[in-house]
């Protein structure tokens, strides 16, 4: 009997030195893919002052525009953790978009050759971020799947392990309206 | 699923192992046989071996920089070819693997490949045509499935492989070198008559016989990685539709691409060498690619 129990502990704390190992492994790719997303919305935010700057040297009228801008911009360098950066990131898409929209009314500012530079620049970036976020949502799911399943659920909190936000865009949360209406 | 990926990966790292055990073999035995029956012996068969060692061992460990030699590429400019830089950028933060070297080839034939021993020394390659007449979408979908066969340690295995298969090519060749020119202690094999003549003769066979089989593995190996690197490119993009569609223009292009030898063709996206049409049904042993149309079929239907 005793020694029945005895294997129990050993093969109960082996599979606790386990699961901490790998939980923190795992939580370690969840950290590095966030910090991806980090350098490329900073790379986004530095982007726009160059824009803005250009942007103004042919519509100078615009205020509003450029202001709705830079409030975007800053707001997203000030915010902290998934849900508000993307929410941040969100505004500022928005932001951007109305300035381009602007700008379709300003010839020489579409055929100046800094601004489709910046154009293609702030395109590309996007791409990365949307990159930046697959990546970083498949670690945040696998992770927080590892610390949901059934025995993990029982020794992750106790081991100090949380789920992760995801880090989720406005088209997505249009889609799933969408859904809601169906 | 994507679970299902990290697993492949362990299985290709296991199954290089396992086909680089079989050479070893495959090699040990084709060497012995020829060391026998040219005439020189066990000394012949060991010295041939360390030296088909250390020239594998060398192209293998450069065979990034030989093979980019071979085609005649440059390094890729951020500005210059801006779509192409920054996609492999993106795809490399998809993957989750450092960005790997991106050169082009200036020839017009539309294809790619990539190479490396590792992710670390990894590059992906794309001819002047193919970036040029790509959107940003299917650029996206073919440095994505080059991107895997780096991800997945096809690169790897692949240049193992043509190692070794070099290995074989090399080991028969010298010994077809030796029975040309008499070989040596030729009044020992004399003496021994009969057993003598049936070792040259099985020598002989072996000496033809072991690049074909070899190459005939190697190729087989090759396609299967094909299908297997399109659909962790898809996982990568999220858009089957990106791949199919420059797989589609690609196939629709007849010409061949000139920088391709027959030593680097199985590298690249698509047979550089489509305008040679064989219809026998042997042909399809030496195909170093799937049907391109199997391979957009499968895609659309992702």
């Amino acid at each position: 009997m005793l020694f029945f129990i005895l294997i129990l502990c050993i093969l109960v704390i082996l599979y606790v030195w386990y699961l901490y190992n790998n939980l923190v492994a795992s939580k370690i790719r969840v950290k590095e893919a966030w910090s991806q997303i980090d350098v490329q919305l900073k790379r986004r935010a530095d982007l726009i002052p160059n824009l803005v700057s250009t942007v103004k040297g042919y519509a100078k009228h615009e205020k509003n525009i450029f202001e709705n801008v830079t409030i975007a911009r800053s707001s997203l360098l000030a915010a902290e953790g998934p849900a508000k950066k993307a929410l941040a990131n969100n505004q500022l898409a928005s932001a951007l978009k109305s300035l381009f929209a602007v700008a379709e009314n300003y010839p020489q500012l579409q055929a100046s050759g800094n601004f489709l530079q910046l154009q293609k620049e702030l395109g590309d970036t996007e791409d990365k971020v949307a990159y930046a976020r697959q990546f970083y949502n498949t670690a945040v799911l696998e992770f927080n799947t590892k610390i949901q399943i059934f025995p993990n659920i029982l020794m992750a909190r106790n081991l100090g392990f949380t789920e992760v936000e995801f880090f989720q865009t406005q088209e997505e949360e249009k889609k799933k309206v969408e859904v809601e209406f169906n | 699923m994507a679970l299902s990926v990290y697993s492949q990966v362990e299985n290709n790292k296991a199954k290089t192992w396992l086909i680089m055990a079989f050479f070893t073999i495959f090699i040990a035995t084709v060497a012995y046989v020829l060391g026998q029956s040219s005439g020189y012996g066990l000394s012949w068969a060991g010295a041939a071996l360390i030296l088909a060692g250390l020239i594998g061992f060398g192209s293998y460990y450069w065979s990034d920089k030989m093979v980019l030699a071979m085609s005649g590429a440059r390094l890729a400019d951020r500005k210059r070819d801006f779509d192409l830089y920054t996609v492999t950028e993106n795809i490399a933060i998809a993957a989750g693997i450092p960005k790997p070297k991106v050169y082009i080839i200036e020839d017009s034939a539309p294809n790619a490949f990539a190479t490396g021993r590792d992710p670390k020394h990894a590059v992906v390659c794309i001819t002047r045509g193919l970036a040029t007449k790509l959107e940003r979408s299917e650029l996206e979908g073919v440095i994505a499935h080059e991107m895997s066969h780096i991800h997945n340690f096809d690169t790897r295995l692949m240049a193992i492989v043509a190692v070794l298969v070099g290995m074989i090519a090399f080991l028969s060749d010298w010994f077809m070198r030796i029975v040309w020119w008499g070989g040596a202690r030729r009044s020992d094999r004399e003496e021994k008559g009969n057993i003598g003549a049936i070792l040259i003769v099985l020598g002989i066979i072996f000496a033809v016989l072991s690049p074909l089989v070899a190459t005939i593995i190697q190729l087989a190996i090759s396609r299967r990685r094909e299908f297997l690197a399109d659909a962790s490119g898809v996982l990568l993009t999220r858009n089957p539709e990106g791949l199919a569609s420059a797989l589609e223009k690609m196939s629709k292009d007849r010409e061949v691409l000139e920088a391709a030898t027959n030593a680097t063709a199985h590298l690249y996206i698509i047979n550089p060498f489509k305008g040679k049409n064989f219809s026998a049904w042997f042909a399809g042993l030496f195909d170093t690619h799937p049907p391109i149309q199997e391979r957009i079929k499968i895609l659309r239907s992702m």
